[in-house]
């Protein structure tokens, strides 16, 4: 018997390159796109140009008689092809709002992009054209964009059998919270708000939908979650689970616009049905910024009690929330996932959180990266910088008394951190930073009046994701749980290969969770294959979203690697006729305990399992092993960032300098996959703070419908970023906390607060996101005046 | 329909395409070279980039019929004998792509950015990838791997 050499090297730890990059670099992806299959047909959408709009008819004929167009339907076609809405899976009250919300509108638009009428033909450009010819007449109706004026007396109801644009209040609250804020010195109230950002991959959503003869059902998706949309197209289209099959294949990045149970998925599907044709769908990118989610467009007010020598005593948000027209996967809940960290790694006491989700006439919002911990974190740190202010306290020393010092520590809020350093994460900041050199030029820069004058904000925040205990979901009325899956399989001649439940989609799992399991097991990281993103082979998962994939997912794989070496103990030990506590196990080798001759490799004994010549009585044959594991916490990632920016106060334009970063994210397990996702992701936080905003007129008329308007960073207008790590283990088998969505979450307020530092010695206190040059000078402006 | 002769990849291919047909569905839908992506409607990502006699263009801004007589390399052609290219090697050794659906138009506009000889230090190569963009790497291993290949700091 041929057996691989075991492995001596050790992975984990280490920056391995990418197994993923040998086919994304050939342009070998396989993203749904590229999928063409036999008698394909293509769908176009006819979408509402208005925000809100009674529809009075749709006419398709001229498009049923178009070149190469196979059929058309409208809205009141296909009423009866739904046996549930596109759902909402987090009613996070018992009093929510949850109008129906089906694939296409029948009797009226609710947004801009909401869809009306579906076309398909034998080519993408034909349904095109034949789309334009379908002929809607729409009776525009009065409408509102923004979450203020929509809970105005009087205000343009969005569901008008709703009666009300309130879609839900949401309160957590401490006992005794009003004698604490009574009791407190200082008390500073600050309003922000968050416009909505476009989440904006650079793969466009896409879709394939196929029948088979037995009427089983295969989707070709470009989602973050196979196994959850699996589930989803049961309750909209009756089709049972077991007979459908989701693929995500390569997916050109997500940032939880692909967490979401589409209407073009299922009209995929319905339509493949109804036509006996594979039916095909690919987003076009103004299509993209009306009809994939947005996310934040959150006004808050925050609040911070504090004694004269700095201590915060009590937290108080307030925040009314855009939802948009209709609620998605999880609109109403992306509020919740900030609600426990208002206190941040701060130690407040008392706490108070409310939320207010709005209807407004405008694309639904969802989970955008970081989903509600950027919201929450954007308004604690600045809210921060306004209270040092106040206090006349440096912005560092304010956040070094309060942090949390101890852990395991439970907050105000009701949930326990499991680990941290929070001085320690801020202290090396400050090593990287060297804020005298700064502060110096600054100092020299306003002596001489410099028309360009340059501020650093800092940011200490932490986190919560690793999505999540089930019984916590459960609680707070999510409709599902929190767990992953795990599969890991020994082939006969010892190469491995891993089943995940997580979907990837950039973020190198296939590398990470090689690594894992190289080491448990003692073989290389090439001879551990992982397979994802296909509900085949993949029969369980929560898939990926949250940071929840190593965090949760890893932990599972974790859990049966160990299970495996399990089993293999016991064949070995039965092969070598030794109990099994006498056996020693390292790096896939098990060696009896005082003999350090007598071994057998793991990969013996996985051949042994599947040979089963010689099993211990009863064992079943073969080496493979599953492990669901539900989290019993979350996962609390923290760090400290710092950005110094550089402002033109004659122009507003504002120039990012510097930008430091030092996060804990537990065990490293790849430092370089680690690192690409701090710079991906504290761009995206730069992008709010500088460059992105989706702006709607006040009556939900889109603005930035293309990426010439809505200003997605490229590198020219970015500095190299300076990153680093301390690790504190998290209270899991690896040590692994996450990581995706950390830089997102941190990045924006400290940019807002390096250019409010700018130009704070001319009285500047606030500046609107995102800062641009018009913003930033109007600042400069309105105290100048 | 217009009859169209161009090569792509070194092979030359003789096609019949509508006038209106942008070089990446001809691409794409006839040559089957999948490796060209579609990000935007507008000319803004540059995810489609393909090298057209050498030098960069983002293939949803031109017509099929326009290569006519030109040479076209996409992201399947750069790679020579089994060997990654350079560029597309940096790429990998630095970790310059994520989900990897921007890559081969990033990877095709340094080429021609470095080839032009104009990646001459960290802003010149910020400057010019600007045309292309990418939401997974925030740029910062991207730039590196570029500097890399150009030799600068």
């Amino acid at each position: 018997m041929a057996v691989a050499e075991t492995a001596t090297e050790t992975f984990v730890g280490t920056s391995v390159k990418r197994k993923e990059d040998a086919s994304l670099l050939r342009g070998r992806g396989t993203y749904v796109d590229n999928l063409t299959l036999p008698a394909t047909a293509y769908m176009a959408i006819v979408r509402s140009p208005y925000p809100r709009a009674r529809i009075t008819s749709v006419n398709l004929d001229a498009a049923r008689a178009a070149e190469g167009v196979v059929s058309a339907f409208s809205g009141t076609d296909l009423a009866d092809d739904w046996k549930g809405g596109l759902p909402c899976a987090w009613p996070v009250t018992e009093d929510i709002k949850m109008p129906p919300h089906y694939p296409l509108a029948t009797d009226e638009a609710r947004y801009q992009g909401d869809g009306v009428a579906v076309v398909v033909a034998e080519s993408r450009a034909l349904a095109k054209d034949a789309a334009e010819l379908v002929g809607v007449e729409y009776e525009p109706l009065p409408s509102i964009a923004g979450v203020e004026r929509a809970l105005e007396e009087g205000a343009p109801l969005v569901h008008e059998d709703v009666g009300t644009n309130e879609c839900y209040v949401w309160k957590l609250e401490t006992d005794d919270f009003s004698a604490a804020l009574d009791a407190a010195d200082v008390v500073v109230t600050r309003r922000y708000f968050q416009p909505r950002l476009i989440p904006s991959a650079i793969e466009p959503r896409a879709v394939v939908a196929q029948v088979g003869p037995t009427g089983d059902v295969t989707i070709w998706s470009a989602t973050q979650i196979p196994h959850i949309l699996r589930f989803a197209t049961q309750l909209v289209l009756g089709i049972p689970e077991s007979k459908i099959r989701v693929i995500a294949p390569d997916v050109g990045g997500g940032f939880g616009s692909k967490v979401e149970v589409y209407a073009e998925d299922q009209l995929a599907v319905t339509l493949a049905r109804r036509l006996g044709r594979p039916v095909k769908w690919t987003e076009e990118r103004a299509e993209a910024h009306v009809a994939t989610i947005h996310g934040r467009d959150v006004v808050h007010e925050l609040t911070f009690a504090a004694t004269n020598d700095g201590t915060i005593t009590a937290v108080k948000s307030e925040a009314w929330c855009a939802m948009g027209a209709y609620l998605q996967l999880v609109t109403p809940g992306v509020p919740l996932l900030g609600a426990w960290i208002y206190s941040g790694p701060y130690a407040i006491p008392n706490y108070s959180v409310t939320f207010t989700g709005v209807f407004t006439n405008t694309t639904p919002t969802d989970a955008y990266r970081g989903a509600g911990r950027p919201e929450a974190t954007y308004v604690l740190e600045r809210t921060m910088d306004a209270l040092a202010r106040e206090l006349e306290m440096d912005p560092i020393e304010l956040r070094q008394k309060n942090f949390v010092k101890e852990f395991p520590y439970t907050m105000a809020s009701g949930l326990t951190i499991d680990a941290g350093d929070y001085d320690a994460t801020l202290g090396r900041l400050l090593e990287l930073l060297d804020l005298d050199a700064i502060r110096a030029d600054q100092a020299a820069r306003r002596e001489s009046d410099d028309p360009r004058q340059i501020g650093v904000g800092f940011s200490t925040y932490n986190e919560m994701c690793g999505l999540a205990p089930s019984r916590i979901l459960g609680a707070i009325r999510y409709a599902v749980g929190g767990w992953d899956a795990a599969t890991v399989r020994f082939q006969p001649l010892g190469s491995v290969q891993v089943v995940v439940g997580t979907s990837p989609h950039g973020q190198g799992h296939e590398t990470t969770f090689a690594q894992i399991v190289a080491d448990q097991l003692g073989v290389d990281v090439d001879d551990v294959e992982v397979l994802h993103g296909d509900t085949a082979s993949s029969q369980q998962g929560m898939d990926t979203y949250g940071s929840r994939s190593l965090a949760v997912g890893g932990i599972a794989l974790w859990n049966a690697g160990e299970k495996i070496i399990g089993k293999a103990r016991k064949i070995v030990a039965h092969q070598l006729e030794v109990a099994e506590d006498d056996l020693d196990y390292a790096n896939g080798t098990f060696t009896v305990k005082g003999s350090p001759d007598r071994t057998m490799g793991i990969r013996e004994a996985a051949f042994a399992a599947h040979a089963a010549h010689d099993l211990p009585d009863g064992m079943e044959p073969g080496l493979e092993q599953t492990a669901v594991f539900d989290p019993p916490n979350f996962s609390w990632p923290a760090g400290a960032h710092a950005a110094v920016v550089e402002v033109d106060t004659e122009t507003g334009d504002t120039r990012l300098v510097r930008y430091v970063a030092v996060d804990d994210v537990g065990t490293a397990v790849n430092p370089m996959i680690i690192d690409g996702q701090v710079h991906g992701g504290v761009t995206q936080g730069i992008a709010a703070a500088l460059f992105e905003e989706g702006a709607y007129d006040e009556e939900g008329n889109l603005l930035t419908t293309t990426m010439a308007t809505y200003l997605v960073p490229s590198a020219a207008e970015l500095p190299s970023y300076e990153t680093d790590r301390i690790e504190t283990r998290a209270d899991n088998p690896l040590g692994v906390k996450g990581v995706g969505e950390t830089g997102t979450i941190a990045a924006a307020p400290a940019v807002i607060n390096a250019v409010v530092d700018a130009l704070s010695h001319l009285g500047v206190t606030d500046v609107g996101l995102p800062a641009t040059p018009e913003r930033v000078w109007k600042a400069i402006e309105e105290v100048r005046t | 329909m217009r009859r169209v002769a161009f090569t792509a990849n070194g092979t030359r291919h003789d096609l019949e395409i509508e006038p209106r047909e942008l070089l990446v569905y001809v691409l794409r839908d006839r040559l089957g070279l999948t490796g060209t992506n579609v990000g935007c409607d507008t000319s803004s990502c540059g995810a489609c980039t393909v090298l057209v006699n050498g030098e960069s263009v983002k293939s949803c801004t031109m017509l099929g019929v326009q290569a006519a007589g030109m040479e076209v390399k996409t992201i399947e052609g750069l790679a020579h004998n089994g060997e990654l290219h350079p560029v597309q090697q940096a790429f990998h050794e630095h970790h310059a792509l994520q989900c990897g659906y921007c890559t081969p138009g990033m990877v095709l506009a340094a080429v021609s950015l470095i080839d032009s000889g104009a990646a001459t230090d960290e802003a010149a190569i910020r400057h010019g990838l600007e045309g292309n963009l990418c939401r997974c790497t925030g740029y910062h291993n991207i730039v590196k791997a570029v500097a890399d290949v150009a030799g600068v700091s």
